[in-house]
């Protein structure tokens, strides 16, 4: 497209425009987390391929999984699958025509957003704890 | 007086000659994937350890290895659909943008076709 129109056709008003609500976050957020999920396809085919290349190679990529950057790559990952995951629910429920009012769509918003949190925690704190077992 | 055939308004498609498949398909590949992801993350809470031998053994059942391949596919496809509604959306050049679907495209089909012969790999054990 060009910088300029080329007709003087009412366009609407830019984004910044509009006074912020959370829920344009969670709604940007829903994208991000989608995007941050498809780059972390990357590493979830490299650990299914680890696995076909044998025990060398799957032992080789718990090594990756454990370095502390690829750990915390991963808390980044599960938080962006959680929240994707309930805040997609909430675009299904959306559309058949539920829960678009402004009261429902800012509580289910809260809910997912939350809901996303404690996932994430309780699913490190579980894994942490099965580590601390002795289960790995 | 109407310049489109009766068979145009027949199919009632319009000049874009597609409706809601893009929009239809990426919710029914989300539907699938509340339900795969679920048992995956669930699966793998279960088997508990994560050394070779527990996933192998996992990965080697019919059952897993089918909803694992099933997995794969459902991840790329929805995730080919979303990047490409996000270039769409954000890249105005033209030709940056034509560029970047196909490269999206590319390595979502590379990904899952590498993914799936992972899997088929080590379900029928050709590299233990």
């Amino acid at each position: 497209m060009q910088s300029q129109p080329r007709s003087a056709r009412p366009l609407s008003p830019h984004l910044q425009i509009y006074r912020w609500q959370y829920t344009m976050t969670l709604s940007i957020l829903h994208r991000i987390t989608g995007l941050a999920l498809s780059v972390g396809l990357l590493l979830f085919v490299y650990w299914l391929v680890a696995i076909a290349g044998g025990r060398e190679s799957y032992e080789r990529a718990l090594v990756v999984f454990a370095h502390p950057l690829t750990r915390l790559a991963l808390v980044g990952f599960s938080f962006a699958f959680f929240y994707h995951l309930l805040n997609g629910i909430r675009h299904l429920v959306w559309d058949t025509g539920r829960a678009l009012e402004r009261g429902p769509a800012r509580l289910t918003g809260w809910i997912a957003f939350l809901a996303a949190v404690v996932c994430t925690a309780s699913f490190w704190l579980a894994v942490a704890s099965r580590a601390a077992g002795g289960l790995s | 007086m109407s310049l489109r055939t009766p068979l145009g308004r027949v199919l009632g498609l319009g000049s874009a000659k597609e409706g809601v498949e893009h929009w239809w398909m990426q919710r029914v590949s989300a539907a699938a994937l509340v339900l795969l992801t679920l048992w995956f993350v669930f699966s793998l809470f279960w088997i508990g350890a994560l050394d070779y031998d527990a996933i192998q053994a996992w990965i080697e059942r019919p059952a897993n290895a089918a909803l694992l391949a099933l997995l794969v596919v459902a991840l790329m496809y929805h995730s080919h659909m979303g990047v490409q509604v996000v270039i769409e959306d954000y890249v105005a050049h033209k030709s940056t943008k034509v560029a970047a679907l196909v490269a999206s495209q590319f390595i979502h089909f590379a990904l899952g076709a590498i993914g799936l012969f992972a899997v088929l790999r080590t379900a029928f054990g050709s590299a233990a």
